[in-house]
């Protein structure tokens, strides 16, 4: 299967650019992005403040079992309505700093839509931080398969 | 066939997992990664080495100093190294697709 979502992040550069296609007229996959109830629920937190508007600002959040595991907030620099937001974006508790996001929102069809996220960290090291998360879940992970595996033939051969 | 050099095996050890995401923020000489482990210098000697060895790192000569880098360029690393950030973000996307598809039916 083709991979829809599409990652271009270069050595030696700072940012990190994001493609993805949609099934979705461009009118919905800007709501998705601009109205608190959908945003809660593809990305999984809660909403405290959103103010969709040239200088206006966000502020998310997640709580499991009672505590903030995730906080995230940032300004609306430019709004235009399903055409593109520009907007800061920092999370609490990373040390990947503040970048700036240029999410453009381009219709294909009137059935289909494309997003482009392009993220703009202070230096490579801090794009660095970003990627680091998910490469060190990710290399755990084919450690835990690696793991299982071994685990798995150990047992058959204990049988036998 | 030399086990050393399987990616797995170099990934399977928690120190050699360390010193690849220490080194994905810049390249490091072998003492300033010694430096952040308690283990004995020769035995991070020997973590390099065997990344060296499946070439997960290389090394890079500057002036009198070795640098040890991840080798971005040659490996399958390269895609490793993104696709759990791509497939986070995939995950994503699947999701906000799906969230609005309800809605759109519900409409």
């Amino acid at each position: 299967m083709e991979q829809k979502t599409k990652i271009i992040a270069e050595k030696g550069k700072q940012e990190i650019t994001i493609t993805r296609e949609f099934d979705l007229p461009i009118e919905l996959l800007f709501k998705a992005y601009t109205e608190a109830e959908f945003l809660e629920q593809w990305m999984g937190l809660k909403v405290i403040k959103l103010v969709n508007k040239n200088h206006g600002s966000f502020e998310f959040e997640t709580i499991r079992e009672g505590r903030v595991v995730f906080k995230a907030n940032g300004t609306i620099h430019q709004i235009k309505k399903n055409q593109n937001i520009t907007r800061t974006f920092e999370m609490d508790n990373l040390l990947d700093g503040i970048r700036i996001e240029f999410l453009d929102f381009e219709s294909i069809t009137d059935k289909s839509s494309k997003l482009t996220m392009q993220m703009i960290y202070k230096s490579e090291k801090h794009r660095a931080e970003q990627l680091k998360l998910p490469f060190a879940n990710g290399l755990n992970m084919a450690h835990n398969r690696l793991q299982e595996l071994f685990n798995n033939l150990n047992h058959q051969q204990n049988g036998k | 066939m030399n086990l050393r050099r399987d990616v797995f095996q170099a990934i399977a050890d928690p120190t050699r997992r360390a010193i690849l995401l220490l080194l994905t923020s810049q390249a490091m000489t072998a003492g300033a990664i010694a430096s952040n482990f308690n283990t004995a210098r020769p035995t991070v000697s020997k973590h390099l080495q065997i990344l060296i060895e499946c070439e997960l790192l290389k090394q890079e000569q500057n002036g009198r100093e070795i640098h040890y880098e991840i080798n971005v360029d040659k490996m399958k690393i390269v895609a490793e190294f993104l696709e759990p950030f791509r497939q986070m973000w995939e995950d994503k996307f699947n999701k906000l697709e799906a969230v609005m598809k309800t809605y759109q039916a519900k409409k």
